[in-house]
């Protein structure tokens, strides 16, 4: 494997980075992983809060089947050992967002054991190959509720939504070595979660976190102390807390310092990292298996349907794309960045070749090139998203249609593109309003190039003379002469026979 | 005619359908005992006769419509403070939930409710039912009826942690009352004041709504002063409960109509690690009465041999404590009960005044040594050693069960002890549960049935331990001894 080249340089030399990612990512679940009250983001503090999640006592705990299959298909997308039996452990400590004192997790035996995903070569971002990152497991957690220190002044409020709420922590292996890999790892992660539909990905909501575990070592030595600084929220501050941190170690290193195992927060407003706790603050969680439930078992049939159910994962399709549908690289890369494209691509795709009786192979490209090429610009001058775009699939592909058989060229396909913008009309009806069809008619076009040749016959001369770039010049005075209305491969033919 | 409150569940029932009595009499003959003997007793935190009189005027009401009436159709009962009642003042006996009402009904209580049972009020326990004296209480000690025949004064312990429960049946203030058993709840206080008292099997009866002492542990059960009044109780508080993980997904048996007392073909098992050095001249003796009269029965005795008995008590101090350490982390002062915030306090200072006021010396005591056994370094010493324990001794029964089909032991290795006896000595408090802590560690049926006086006139426990979901063969071989034992004493009204 092509290892990656990043390396902080110190006075003393060259140091690499190694890094590990735990990511907390928010099931998608109707209700909580204990409990049957609602997990909508956002609604009134408190409102979202059952005898369980408050922790009145007696009450008891039921497992919500629907997250622990969000969790198995999770892991089943990263190709992960899943354990048939698992089981919830306890770890206590007693804060006013954790009503029971101790949050339900999993850490003698997780739901699911080891597996990977694959973070693609980009030789621009530093790495330098495509490289497969382990993950250790995927266990299933509480979530906590939330404080606010800002209603009253000397007093905090707990808001006790959260509180329940069904998390999965995804541990990485400390496979990565920087920034660039981290960034792409947690990339890559938030598009399969979000194919499966098992977390939204919503990092600034809060619902996808990371706790950033970064260690230095001088290249072939043993790994060196880590610190770990928790619930980073974006890609970027991923890679900035990554990078400031090694830096800040290196620093300490080579200033004869010793790096201490701590927990420490990323400042978003700076870019650096501070300390929060150190390891001999650390709280003894006093782990132990949850007496109020039983072992996780999981039969054959739950688990055929956990896989049946899972959609086709971002690498599959890319490969797909490239190889079914003869697509580029690159494109096939930029419709399966995310589910609401690839969605969208795919439903044109399937308009497109039945409006043009053809096979969707012998379209994709078409529909492709235009969507990334024409569609997408049209939408971002109107600061527009797929989801509020102004014309559905349908309309699109017959706009496709039109320039496929012909009917319009691909430069008034662009004008038409506008007005349906504007309008919200359909391409046929547009081209026939105003009169954009192209005229393909051979006589007519005759005709015209005659007319362009007579007018320019000391271009002519110069063309016969061997100045062959000018057969641009005389297809753009036909074209104009034509108001853009030509066929293009009908003129190019004409104007090619009547040159010689 | 008949004192009321002499009549039993089964008398009770059949008596309010029969019209000999209406429901509402009874409850009122009932409260007026609860009434009269509060001071004495201590046996209730709260009575509530208007709870009674209510659930007893709907029974009254539903015979007067012709209604088929519940299992406990016009039966007024005492609920151990333990189960959450609606709007009703829950406490655990624990200053930290005084006062608190909780908005919600537990499963088991909402059961008996259904079943027509009424509520003559909250009993008395063991703090957070951590007790085996009922001298835990925040709300002050349960005295037995029960006085020593030796002319003394001395105010003696009605057991615990269902102190409340035991005296109020022995004293006649209730029919009926719950009780929950993690390490002998039942069971002991039943056996100290001359009443019946079955633990089912871990599972029978939900979990939920009751204030968790041990998780793994805690079970609740009838108390009652016949088998069958507890077969009947326990047929409406058992069943499956989707709230509770650990509930059982089993139907509940018809127990008092299979209730026999015909031993034949049974083999009945006595344990010898059982009879230990020491053990009780009385004890002993009862023990030997009792496998007398179930062989009187048809019952064929085996000797079996459960090695790990000895361990077992250890165990169990070190689970449930780990346990207790952990459900009793909910109790912050944050959202309910107890709060204590000093001036100028921040939220550790108002957890540690809060849990330093809420909470009795036992309680501390438990969750002190389940913070330890749980803490980095010495977990697999203590926990997971006791764990491995836990699975050895729920294989010696199931070895012995190979063998026979119910087990015969005394319940408690004394008769009731003076209050204030054992209060010094924690050590020799928790031996009271010596006999009680396997079956509840291995989550089988055990019940105390009484057998008989000692000799300073105090009842004494006979203890039948069954095979998983065999409550049937426990309550039979209960019967079988009840039959025998004729047991009619009862203590004298002093109150």
């Amino acid at each position: 494997m092509t290892e990656s080249t990043y390396r902080i340089q110190g006075a003393t030399g060259d140091w690499e980075v190694v890094i590990g990612l735990e990511v907390h990512a928010q099931v998608t679940s109707n209700s909580k992983l204990f409990s049957s009250s609602a997990t909508a983001f956002g609604a009134e503090p408190n409102s979202q809060v059952s005898l369980i999640d408050a922790a009145m006592p007696g009450m008891l705990p039921v497992p919500n089947r629907e997250c622990i299959r969000q969790a198995v298909r999770t892991g089943m997308a990263i190709e992960a050992q899943i354990n048939k039996w698992s089981r919830f452990d306890r770890k206590n400590y007693f804060y006013a967002d954790l009503p029971q004192g101790y949050q339900i997790s999993q850490l003698y035996h997780p739901l699911v054991g080891e597996g990977s995903l694959t973070i693609e070569a980009d030789e621009k971002a530093g790495i330098p190959a495509d490289k497969v990152i382990g993950i250790e497991r995927i266990h299933v957690e509480q979530d906590a509720g939330k404080l606010m220190h800002d209603q009253h002044p000397t007093m905090s409020y707990v808001d006790l939504n959260r509180s329940g709420v069904a998390l999965m922590e995804i541990v990485s292996r400390p496979d990565m070595t920087s920034p660039a890999e981290a960034g792409a790892y947690v990339a890559k992660l938030r598009q399969i979660l979000r194919y499966v539909g098992s977390c939204d990905g919503n990092m600034d909501q809060g619902s996808m976190r990371c706790d950033v575990n970064v260690s230095v070592r001088k290249p072939g030595e043993p790994f060196g102390t880590r610190t770990e600084t928790k619930n980073v929220n974006s890609v970027r501050f991923v890679m900035q807390t990554i990078e400031h941190e090694a830096s800040r170690q290196v620093d300490v290193l080579e200033s004869g310092g010793k790096i201490v195992q701590e927990t420490r927060l990323f400042d978003p407003t700076t870019g650096s990292t501070r300390s929060m706790r150190s390891k001999e603050d650390a709280h003894d969680y006093r782990y132990f298996p949850d007496p109020d439930l039983l072992p996780l078992e999981l039969d054959d049939a739950f688990l055929e349907e956990c896989r049946a159910s899972l959609p086709e994962l971002p690498d599959a399709k890319r490969a797909r794309y490239v190889g079914e549908l003869g697509l580029s690289a690159y494109n096939a890369a930029v419709l399966t960045a995310d589910v609401e494209t690839f969605a969208w691509f795919e439903a044109l795709l399937a308009e497109t070749a039945s409006a043009q009786d053809k096979a969707p192979a012998d379209v994709a490209k078409q529909a492709a090139n235009w969507l990334i090429s024409e569609f997408f610009g049209a939408l971002n001058k109107l600061g527009k998203s797929l989801e509020d775009s102004p014309i559905s699939h349908e309309q699109a592909a017959e706009l496709l249609a039109l320039v496929g058989k012909g009917t319009i060229s691909g430069s008034i396909a662009k004008q038409v593109l506008e007005t349906m913008f504007e309008t919200g009309d359909n391409a046929g009806a547009i081209v026939e309003r105003e009169g954009l069809k192209q005229e393909s008619d051979t006589g007519a076009i005759e005709a015209k190039v005659d007319e362009i040749l007579a007018a320019n016959a000391d271009k002519v001369a110069q063309y016969k003379d061997g100045k062959v770039a000018l057969f641009g010049f005389f297809v753009g005075q036909t074209m104009k002469a034509m108001a853009g209305k030509g066929n293009p491969q009908v003129v190019n033919e004409i104007l090619k026979a009547k040159l010689g | 005619m008949t004192d009321l409150t002499e009549l039993g569940v089964a008398q009770i029932r059949d008596g309010v359908a029969g019209g000999d009595f209406t429901a509402v009499e009874l409850a009122e003959a009932f409260n007026a005992n609860v009434a009269a003997a509060q001071e004495a007793l201590n046996a209730f935190i709260i009575a509530t006769p208007e709870k009674a009189v209510e659930a007893a005027a709907a029974t009254d009401a539903k015979r007067a419509r012709g209604e088929a009436l519940g299992k406990m159709g016009g039966v007024p009962i005492g609920m151990k403070d333990l189960f959450a009642t609606f709007d009703v003042q829950t406490t655990a006996a624990s200053h930290m939930l005084e006062g608190f009402k909780p908005q919600y009904e537990s499963t088991v209580s909402q059961k008996l409710w259904d079943a027509g049972a009424g509520m003559l009020g909250k009993l008395n326990l063991d703090q957070f039912a951590m007790g085996s004296s009922n001298e835990t209480s925040y709300f002050g000690n349960v005295i037995s009826p029960w006085k020593r025949s030796d002319g003394g004064n001395a105010a003696l312990a009605p057991g615990g942690s269902s102190g409340g429960s035991s005296a109020a049946l022995a004293a006649r203030l209730c029919p009926a009352a719950t009780g929950t058993d993690t390490g002998g709840s039942i069971r002991q206080p039943a056996a100290f004041t001359g009443t019946t008292g079955i633990k089912p099997t871990y599972g029978r009866c939900s979990r939920w709504g009751v204030v968790a002492f041990a998780s793994s542990l805690d079970q609740a059960g009838p108390m009652a002063r016949s088998v069958q009044d507890c077969a009947i109780m326990l047929e409406a508080m058992a069943g499956f409960d989707a709230k509770d993980s650990t509930s059982l997904d089993l139907p509940v048996p018809n127990w008092e109509a299979a209730l026999s007392g015909d031993m034949k073909g049974k083999k009945v098992g006595i344990p010898k690690e059982y009879r230990v050095d020491g053990l009780d001249d009385d004890v002993a003796k009862s023990w030997d009465d009792g496998i007398a009269w179930l062989k009187d029965a048809g019952a064929e005795i085996v000797e079996i041999s459960l090695p790990h008995t000895k361990y077992a008590l250890p165990t169990y101090y070190i689970i449930a404590p780990a346990e207790a350490s952990s459900n009793l982390a909910r109790y912050d002062g944050v959202r309910y009960g107890l709060r204590d915030l000093p001036d100028g306090a921040n939220l550790q200072d108002m957890y540690a005044a809060t849990r330093a006021a809420g909470f009795g010396p036992e309680v501390k005591r438990r969750i002190l040594i389940g913070t330890y056994v749980l803490s980095a370094g010495f977990y697999d010493a203590y926990y997971t050693q006791a764990q491995k324990v836990r699975a050895l001794i729920a294989q010696d029964f199931a070895q012995a069960f190979e063998q026979c089909d119910v087990i015969l032991a005394p319940t408690a290795p004394s008769a009731a002890f003076g209050l204030g006896e054992n209060v010094d000595d924690p050590l020799k408090m928790y031996l009271n549960d010596v006999f009680a802590v396997p079956a509840s560690l291995a989550g089988l049926p055990a019940m105390s049935v009484p057998a008989g006086l000692n000799r300073e006139g105090l009842p004494l426990g006979l203890q039948v331990i069954g095979k998983a979901f065999d409550e049937q063969g426990v309550l039979n071989a209960g019967l079988a001894l009840e039959q025998r034992a004729q047991f009619a004493a009862k203590p004298e009204k002093w109150w």
